[in-house]
């Protein structure tokens, strides 16, 4: 379950609890352009533990995957400027050295991408690849990568491994290349894997298999898994807790069950709102959430969210306008933090939205 | 594979012959008599008519191009008509096969004009193309690396100078001064691996190659720099990175094995064309390289030798696509032929 946070941006130095894996405190990651600074993520506080999943959900441009390659140190230092601490495994990856980072990445931290095509080089094959990400952090020879890669290949579904392993990336199908990004992200058998929206590019029966694969391994590595999405179904499907972000900034943060039956922000609602149900009925309406995500140059002032929400006039005065509303408990309890002004969100949920998405759920209940 | 070669070097062979009976249709469109001008000065209606009996200018075109095709194969003799022949046989000039035609003006078949001048192209394209392969590639990544820099400024700008100087001021530039004023080299001049050794073809090359080589480095360092850049945004080298692999091997084997590969193409094409596209600089040093030879047999209306030109240097071209388009199925694992 998901700790209970500050919300001032004070440092709070390592994580004392053992299980945790991952400790993100006050993220900022700013690009500055010649148009001004793009705040792709201000401030941002999370943690993971060893075996849990955590959800990061958002519209493209929320800053979500931005945050993500912060971990691994893939940004560019001399166009990014990062603050805050990363605590992983008791060290802040922001203050060691790059060759210190390095040695890290891999072995420690991994990562998956959306595509898994492009995410591996057309002219080598795939057990070169992972071959490669094996024996980087181990000393062994090449036999000994190869016997592992095979095995990784095998433990990821794929058929005739010892064959398969001298194929290129091309001659894969999308869901046995994905599954061969995984076993290169596993072959170190890292703490945390980072998921970077892993099922977006893959037929809907193959985002099935892959996600159960996910879990089988993780609960074998006993990993921790990060996976960032925009696909409601995929979070709840796969994660313990859900961080809800938007214009760079976490609007929701809480477990998964607990997010999801009782969200709190209009934020949320709007992706709820957004998600057809095959097995809901026809009645249910789909309703998009008005407008565009706001340019990162110029956030919108108050809330972010403000000009884009339906709920505003409930709150009473300007507020949203002109009050950046803190991460904060709502009535649900420790655990569940939102930003949001409005003070009897679970009534307007209750009473406007849910009618509206899930008809059948209010008629049972 | 193999059926691919040969499906590939027939239908080379097609265009080949197709660029020759194009080449003959151009030359017999011109209003100029090619007999008119074999026949040299003092010619009379009657010379002339003899010397287009000679060479066979009084057949129809279609037969004279079978003619030369039937050389290419065979080989012929000249006077081509056989009275002529029979009247002066210590005249008769053997072509053995591939007979590329027969040049009055010259005196010789054209195959011994173009063997004559076809090492000296050759040792020019190779020794130039050695030269910008390495410095466009070398500059190229080095400028990819520091991208914005001062360094690569230099670099990008400095190409662009070169490669809008044209070739003839270069090589003037090079020939006068560096050759004859300063003597920082000797005076450029052919001599083959035979004759002097390799030292000396060498030396004799520096500056005619290096001339040529200045004009394609600075394209090449502006694409080996474009292609590098572009490879590091690439998804894969992300992944490389997240791996944890040394920045040096995320730039080596995944970086400019991505990059480097369509580089081949061009340099496969740019290297088939210099072989007698080099006129400028073979002008510039005196070097009666193919490109010369060209030159001048186009001015003179010779048209055997240039027929014959044309159809050597577009062979060179077609081969060298055949090479290039074989040789990326092995650098390239996604392309299969066949």
């Amino acid at each position: 379950m998901a700790k209970t946070q500050t919300t001032a941006s004070v440092s709070r130095g390592a994580p004392t609890d053992e299980a945790t894996v991952l400790s993100v405190q006050d993220l900022k990651v700013h690009f500055p352009t010649s148009d001004g600074v793009v705040k792709a993520v201000d401030g941002l506080d999370y943690t993971l533990q060893r075996g849990k999943t955590l959800g990061i959900v958002g519209e493209s441009g929320s800053g979500k995957s931005v945050s993500s390659a912060a971990i691994l140190a893939l940004h560019d230092p001399k166009r990014t400027r990062i603050s805050g601490e990363i605590w992983l495994n008791g060290t802040d990856l922001l203050t060691v050295s790059e060759e210190q980072m390095r040695r890290r990445r891999g072995r420690e931290v991994a990562m998956i991408f959306q595509d898994p095509l492009s995410a591996m080089h057309p002219y080598y094959t795939v057990g070169n690849q992972i071959m490669e990400a094996y024996q980087v952090h181990n000393h062994v020879s090449k036999k000994q990568a190869r016997s592992r890669a095979i095995e990784m290949l095998d433990r990821v579904g794929i058929p005739q491994p010892d064959r398969r392993v001298d194929d290129f990336p091309h001659q894969f199908s999308g869901g046995m290349r994905q599954r061969a990004m995984i076993a290169m992200g596993l072959i170190n058998d890292p703490g945390l894997l980072i998921a970077d929206e892993p099922t977006t590019a893959l037929d809907v029966t193959v985002q099935a298999q892959i996600l159960d694969l996910l879990q089988d391994l993780q609960r074998e590595f006993n990993s921790a898994i990060m996976i960032i999405t925009h696909d409601l179904g995929v979070v709840a499907e796969m994660a313990d807790d859900v961080l809800v972000m938007y214009a760079g900034r976490a609007v929701e943060y809480g477990p998964t069950k607990e997010i999801l039956t009782h969200p709190e922000m209009p934020y949320t609602w709007g992706l709820l709102s957004s998600v057809p149900d095959v097995k809901g009925d026809t009645s249910a309406r789909l309703l998009p959430i008005p407008g565009n995500p706001p340019s990162l140059l110029n956030p919108p002032s108050g809330c972010a969210f403000h000009p884009r929400c339906t709920h505003r006039s409930k709150v009473p005065g300007d507020l949203c306008r002109t009050e950046t509303p803190l991460l904060i408990e709502g009535n649900r309890g420790p655990g569940h933090t939102k930003r949001c002004h409005l003070a009897n969100p679970e009534q307007i949920y209750e009473t406007e939205i849910l009618p509206v998405i899930a008809p059948d759920l209010v008629e049972e209940s | 594979m193999p059926a691919y070669i040969v499906r590939r070097l027939v239908s080379g062979l097609i265009m080949v012959i197709v660029m020759s009976l194009v080449t003959f249709l151009l030359f017999f469109a011109s209003p100029i008599d090619p007999a008119r001008v074999s026949c040299g000065k003092n010619c009379s209606p009657a010379l002339q008519k003899q010397v287009s009996k000679s060479l066979g200018f009084d057949k129809p075109v279609i037969e004279q191009w079978g003619d030369f095709l039937k050389g290419v194969v065979a080989g012929r003799e000249f006077p081509a008509d056989p009275a002529m022949r029979a009247a002066d046989p210590k005249g008769v000039v053997h072509c053995s096969a591939p007979c590329l035609g027969y040049s009055k003006l010259q005196n010789a078949t054209v195959g011994s004009l173009i063997s004559n001048s076809f090492p000296i192209s050759l040792s020019l394209a190779i020794v130039a193309f050695i030269f910008w392969i390495v410095g466009g590639v070398v500059l190229g990544v080095t400028a990819a690396l520091t991208k914005g820099s001062l360094l690569d400024r230099g670099i990008v700008g400095t190409a662009l100078v070169f490669f809008a100087f044209p070739t003839f001021w270069i090589g003037l530039f090079f020939y006068t001064f560096i050759a004859i004023k300063w003597q920082i080299v000797p005076i450029p001049v052919y001599t083959s691996i035979a004759d002097g050794g390799v030292f000396t073809w060498l030396n004799g090359l520096l500056l005619p190659s290096l001339t040529l080589a200045l004009f394609y480095m600075a394209g090449y360092v502006r694409m080996t720099r474009a292609f590098v850049l572009e490879s590091m945004g690439e998804d894969y080298l992300r992944t490389a990175k997240s791996k944890g692999l040394a920045p040096r091997k995320v730039l080596i084997k995944h970086s400019m094995r991505a990059a480097l590969t369509p580089l081949v193409t061009m340099a496969g094409l740019d290297l088939a064309g210099l072989m007698g596209g080099a006129i400028i600089t073979e002008s510039v040093f005196n070097y009666n390289g193919l490109g010369k030879l060209a030159v001048n047999a186009t001015q003179q209306l010779d048209l055997p030798l240039t027929v014959g030109i044309v159809l050597v240097l577009a062979t060179f071209v077609i081969l060298a696509n055949i090479i290039v388009d074989v040789l990326y199925a092995f650098i390239d694992p996604r392309v299969r032929v066949g």
